[in-house]
C-alpha cells in the first residue's frame, strides 16, 4: 500500500528529535483524528537551519513528518512556506488517496512552525493561502 | 528488514484453509465436477457430497439437516438473514433490535433497511462490550420482528449472554438472528439451547476456505431468499452449489468441532500469558471482556501511539496482527466496536489485536512479548503525547 520512500521515511525517519532551544514550533492535527504532528525549527537569518518533528499517528503522517523536516532544512522561510502537501506527498512517491491528509497536516505544521517564530519576533504571522486542503477527504473536524 | 519469523495472529481475520480441507476438497474441481442439479451420475457424486457436508454443519450446530442452508459467507448469511426476514415479516411490524458492536455485515444491512422504512434500535454495550438481555428486553415493542445480537465479537471477542437473548426473544415470539460467525470452532454453539432462528457462519475463520458459509434457519420459519433464480436449497437460495466449498465447509467445521475443547484450553493458557506480557508495558489496558471472550482473542490499547503505526512495524519483525485504528480504514473512524465500548477516539486509534490460532506456540508468543514492548516504546518516543517519564529519549 505504501511506496518504498514512505516506508524508508517511516522505518527510518529523519529528524526525529525535540529542539529544546526550538525558534519555532507548530502542532497540527487532532488526536480524534488519529494524526498529530509536531514540528519544530532551528532559524537564523531567515533560514532554517535545523528541523525536526514528533509526531503520532499512521505510517503516511510519520513518512510525511520526515519528509517535510527533510524538504526544509537550508530553504528560508518564504521557500518553505511554499511548500506544498503536494510536494510533500511527490517526494514520497505518492500516498494512498485517504492518506493525502497526512501531507496536508505536514504543510500546515511547517507553516504553523513559522508563525509561531514570526509571532516570537513580533512580526504578523503570515496567512494561509487557499486549498491547503485540498484532495483532503478531511477528517469531519475543523 | 529480514523476516526470521512469520507468525500469523490475525486469525480473527481469517484463517490458513487447513492442509486436510484443501485434499477434501479437491476431488471436487477436476474429477466430481458435475452440477449436483444434474441427473446423471458423476452429478450424483457432487449431491452425496453436499449432503454430507450439510450433515456435518447440521451436527456440529445441534441442528437438523434440513435446517443448514449454503451461502458465499459470513457476509451473505447475515444479509440474508436480516433482509429475508424484513421482507416476510414486514406487514408484520417494521422495528429491528441489534447492538452497537454488530459486524458491519449486520450493523450496514439494518441501516439500508432504516432508509426503507424500519426502525432500527441499537443497544449499547458496557466497558466490556457486552449487551444486557435487560435491555434486549426494554427495547421490545409491539411491531418488532427481528432481535439480531452476536454471538462473540470480532474484535474484542466478548461473548454474549445469547442464550438469554434467546429465552427473551422466545417468549415474546419474535424472530432471533445470532452472528455466530467469529465463535466456531472456539466456543460451543449449539442453536437448541441459544434458542436462535437463524444463526451465521463463515467457513474461512475456522480452517476452511473463503467464499463458503452457512445460515441456519429453524425449521418452519418464514424467510423471503435474498438471491432468486434456480430451485437449489430447497428454493431458498438459488444459484449452483459451491460444491469444493461446501465440501470444504463441512470437513473444517467437523474437524473444529472434534478438536475444539482441547484447542480452547491451550488458546486460553498462550492468551494469558501474552496478555500478562503485554500488560506489563505501561499505559496499557485490555479491552474487551477478562473471562468472557473468546479463547483466542487478545486485544490491547497502548496510549500514545497510533494502531497503524504498531502494524507496520510488527509486520517488519514478521508479525501479522490487526487494529482498530482509523488509519487502516478509508474512513477516519476508529473502530466502532471500541467506541461503543465508551473509549474515546484517541485511545481506539491505539488498539492492537492480536488472535491466536492452532498453529500458535509458547515460542510465538514469547517472540511477539519480545518485539512488541520496543515497537510501543519506539513510537512513544516519536510521538508528541508521551509524557517524559515514559520516553528513553
Amino acid at each position: 500500500m505504501y511506496s518504498e520512500t514512505v516506508m524508508d521515511h517511516f522505518n527510518n525517519p529523519r529528524n526525529q528529535r525535540e529542539i529544546p532551544d526550538a525558534d519555532g514550533i507548530g502542532e497540527v492535527g487532532n488526536q480524534k483524528c488519529g494524526d498529530i504532528m509536531r514540528i519544530f525549527l532551528k532559524i537564523h537569518d531567515n533560514v532554517i537551519e535545523d528541523a525536526s518533528f514528533q509526531t503520532f499517528g499512521c505510517g503516511a503522517a510519520v513518512a510525511s513528518s520526515s519528509m517535510a523536516t527533510e524538504m526544509i532544512k537550508g530553504k528560508t522561510l518564504e521557500e518553505a512556506w511554499e511548500i506544498s502537501n503536494k510536494a510533500v506527498a511527490e517526494a514520497l512517491e505518492g500516498l494512498p488517496p485517504q492518506k493525502l491528509h497526512c501531507s496536508v497536516l505536514a504543510e500546515e505544521a511547517i507553516h504553523a512552525a513559522i508563525n509561531n517564530y514570526l509571532e516570537k519576533m513580533g512580526l504578523e504571522p503570515w496567512e494561509e493561502g487557499e486549498g491547503s486542503c485540498a484532495g483532503c477527504s478531511g477528517c469531519g473536524t475543523d | 528488514m529480514e523476516n526470521k519469523h512469520e507468525i500469523y495472529l490475525d486469525n480473527a481475520a481469517t484463517t490458513r484453509t487447513h492442509p486436510d480441507v484443501v485434499s477434501a476438497m479437491l476431488p471436487y474441481f477436476s474429477l466430481h465436477f458435475g452440477n449436483p442439479s444434474s441427473l446423471y451420475s458423476i452429478a450424483r457424486s457432487s449431491r452425496t457430497a453436499i449432503e454430507e457436508a450439510r450433515r456435518k454443519v447440521a451436527a456440529a450446530l445441534g441442528a437438523d439437516e434440513r435446517e443448514i442452508f449454503f451461502t458465499s459467507g459470513g457476509t451473505e448469511s447475515d444479509n440474508w438473514a436480516i433482509r429475508g426476514i424484513a421482507s416476510a415479516h414486514g406487514k408484520k411490524g417494521r422495528h429491528i433490535i441489534t447492538t452497537a458492536i454488530e459486524h458491519h455485515a449486520v450493523l450496514h444491512t439494518v441501516e439500508a433497511l432504516e432508509k426503507e422504512g424500519f426502525e432500527i434500535t441499537y443497544l449499547p454495550v458496557d466497558e466490556y462490550g457486552m449487551v444486557s438481555p435487560e435491555s434486549v428486553e426494554e427495547a421490545i415493542r409491539p411491531d418488532t420482528i427481528l432481535i439480531s445480537v452476536m454471538l462473540a465479537n470480532n474484535e474484542i471477542g466478548t461473548i454474549q449472554p445469547v442464550q438469554k437473548i434467546g429465552e427473551i426473544a422466545r417468549s415474546h415470539k419474535i424472530i432471533f438472528h445470532s452472528d455466530a460467525v467469529q465463535a466456531i470452532g472456539q466456543i460451543p454453539v449449539d442453536v437448541r439451547t441459544m434458542n436462535v432462528d437463524l444463526l451465521s457462519i463463515s467457513a474461512h475463520k475456522f480452517g476452511g476456505p473463503k467464499g463458503v458459509g452457512a445460515l441456519f434457519i429453524r425449521r418452519g420459519l418464514r424467510i423471503d431468499p435474498l438471491l432468486y433464480g434456480g430451485a437449489q436449497e430447497q428454493r431458498r437460495r438459488a444459484g449452483t452449489e459451491n460444491v469444493p466449498g461446501i465440501v470444504g465447509l463441512g470437513a473444517a467445521i467437523e474437524r473444529a468441532a472434534a478438536m475444539m475443547s482441547e484447542k480452547a484450553e491451550r488458546m486460553k493458557k498462550l492468551r494469558k500469558r501474552l496478555i500478562d506480557g503485554l500488560l506489563t508495558i505501561p499505559k496499557s489496558r485490555l479491552n474487551g471482556h477478562p473471562t468472557e471472550r473468546l479463547p483466542n482473542n487478545v486485544n490491547i490499547i497502548f496510549d500514545y501511539i497510533e494502531g497503524e503505526s504498531i502494524l507496520l512495524l510488527l509486520d517488519a519483525n514478521g508479525i501479522a496482527a490487526s487494529t482498530g485504528s482509523a488509519c487502516t480504514s478509508a474512513s477516519l473512524d476508529p473502530s466502532h466496536v471500541l467506541l461503543a465500548c465508551g473509549l474515546p477516539h484517541e485511545q481506539a486509534h491505539g488498539s492492537l489485536r492480536l488472535t491466536l490460532g492452532e498453529e500458535t506456540t509458547e515460542a510465538d508468543i514469547d517472540y511477539v512479548l519480545g518485539v512488541v514492548p520496543t515497537v510501543v516504546q519506539r513510537l512513544r518516543d516519536m510521538s508528541p503525547l508521551t509524557p517524559k517519564e515514559l520516553r528513553t529519549r
